[in-house]
């Protein structure tokens, strides 16, 4: 417990009397880190708020951030954090705007009297709670935004294109991971059955490295396919990765590969022009 | 009881799955199967799996069972429709369905027969079939 009911009244009278003066020192302090990016009048408008919040909270009694009355306050943080994480500015430049409420109040404290002293620094440690909920809540609404455009990247990376009549690729670009293999196996599949190509070709040329798992995501995906009734081809194999694929031993069994997109095409194209020469050829 | 339809396409059974299988269901279907195949002398079978949400081992031994008695009775089968969610599934499950053949839609398996059978099963080929004999 950070602070005492009668200390959480004590300070918000401290904080009311000349509130216009602390307010304003308040944000002179808060914006000085901040070196301009963020416009006084927006600063001034934050601050004003979580000061009223503040001393709203207190006034109440409020012993604990996470207690009841602390509601709205925790909101008011939890927002100004997000926002200035969207807006890219770092944990400190973010935290910095609570903590400077020490300075604006240490002014104006006299620190000789020992009840007054007993006071701040219980408020101190309140201050820092507050700066604590800050931190978390900031690095909170980074890992969603992270999240967030992980997924957009995923959603972005694993395009699947009609090449031919009946022929569809999909050119990988970056690391396959597990989720990534996953989004473009089901992408691929829905392909097949949306366009009903019997064709499908994998290119890799953009994957930097072919491990064994990664591998085993391509072959899973080519037995899908197959299983669902569709041939599956792989290509862009570049002379490292072929290298690499001996040195590990991996098996693509009968599975067709091509060095470059163009190759495959050609495969596919050759075949399936089989497919009727084939049957014309016993008539003639 | 539930049954299956067994319908006739020329020389082709054409058997679509709606409803999930049943024990006795299969071998009903399985019965009336290899009866048509006898009948009506079809030289394909086409399985439509499309409406199954779920395939696992025991549709999987059906398939590859009925698969086995169209074979002996010169019939070949494919499996057509499969969902893709189901291929994954089947995949990570490490079962491949040996021994069927797959194509992605009833046309595609037509395509399929009639290229196993290397007749003139489509008209067009008929006509020239027809007349390269006539010719001498």
């Amino acid at each position: 417990m950070a602070l005492s009911t009668d200390e959480s009244r004590r300070m918000a009278d401290r904080l009311r009397t000349d509130s216009a003066d602390l307010v304003a020192t308040w944000v002179a302090k808060a914006g000085a880190p901040l070196t301009g990016r963020l416009s006084e009048g927006e600063l001034r408008r934050q601050i004003t708020e979580l000061y009223g919040v503040l001393v709203a909270a207190l006034d109440e009694g409020m012993t604990d951030l996470s207690a009841a009355p602390g509601g709205e306050l925790r909101a008011v943080l939890a927002d100004l954090s997000r926002g200035r994480a969207r807006q890219g500015f770092s944990a400190t430049e973010t935290a910095v705007s609570v903590f400077t409420l020490k300075d604006a109040l240490s002014g104006r404290a006299d620190l000789a009297d020992p009840a007054e002293l007993r006071d701040f620094l219980s408020f101190n440690r309140f201050i820092d709670e507050l700066g604590l909920f800050t931190f978390s809540s900031y690095s909170a609404a980074r890992e969603e935004l992270i999240a967030d455009q992980a997924e957009q990247l995923l959603e972005l990376s694993t395009p699947v294109v009609k090449l031919w009549e009946g022929v569809v690729a999909v050119p990988l670009v970056g690391t396959l991971d597990s989720a990534r293999a996953q989004v473009v196996m089901e992408r691929l599949l829905q392909a097949l059955v949306d366009t009903g190509s019997p064709y499908a070709i994998i290119d890799i040329t953009g994957v930097p490295a072919v491990d064994t798992q990664v591998a085993q995501h391509i072959l899973k995906t080519v037995v899908a396919a197959r299983l669902m009734g569709a041939e599956c081809l792989i290509s862009g194999i570049r002379p490292q990765i072929a290298q690499t694929i001996v040195a590990l031993g991996i098996e693509f069994g009968d599975i067709a590969t091509k060095a470059t997109l163009a190759d495959a095409l050609r495969h596919v194209l050759r075949r399936s022009a089989a497919r009727t020469g084939g049957r014309a050829e016993p008539v003639a | 009881m539930d049954r299956v339809p067994v319908l006739k396409l020329g020389d082709v059974l054409l058997v679509s799955i709606q409803v999930d299988l049943a024990d006795k269901t299969t071998v009903q279907l399985e019965e009336d199967l290899s009866e048509r195949i006898v009948a009506t002398g079809a030289r394909g079978v086409i399985i439509d799996i499309s409406a199954l949400d779920i395939v696992d081992s025991f549709v999987g031994r059906m398939l590859a069972t009925i698969a086995a008695i169209s074979r002996v009775l010169d019939a070949e089968t494919v499996v057509v429709g499969m969902r893709p969610a189901v291929a994954i599934t089947l995949v990570e499950l490490g079962l491949s369905l040996h021994g069927i053949q797959t194509a992605l839609n009833v046309e595609r398996a037509l395509e399929v027969l009639s290229r196993a059978r290397d007749d003139d099963w489509i008209p067009p080929l008929d006509t020239e079939d027809d007349t390269a004999p006539a010719a001498p």
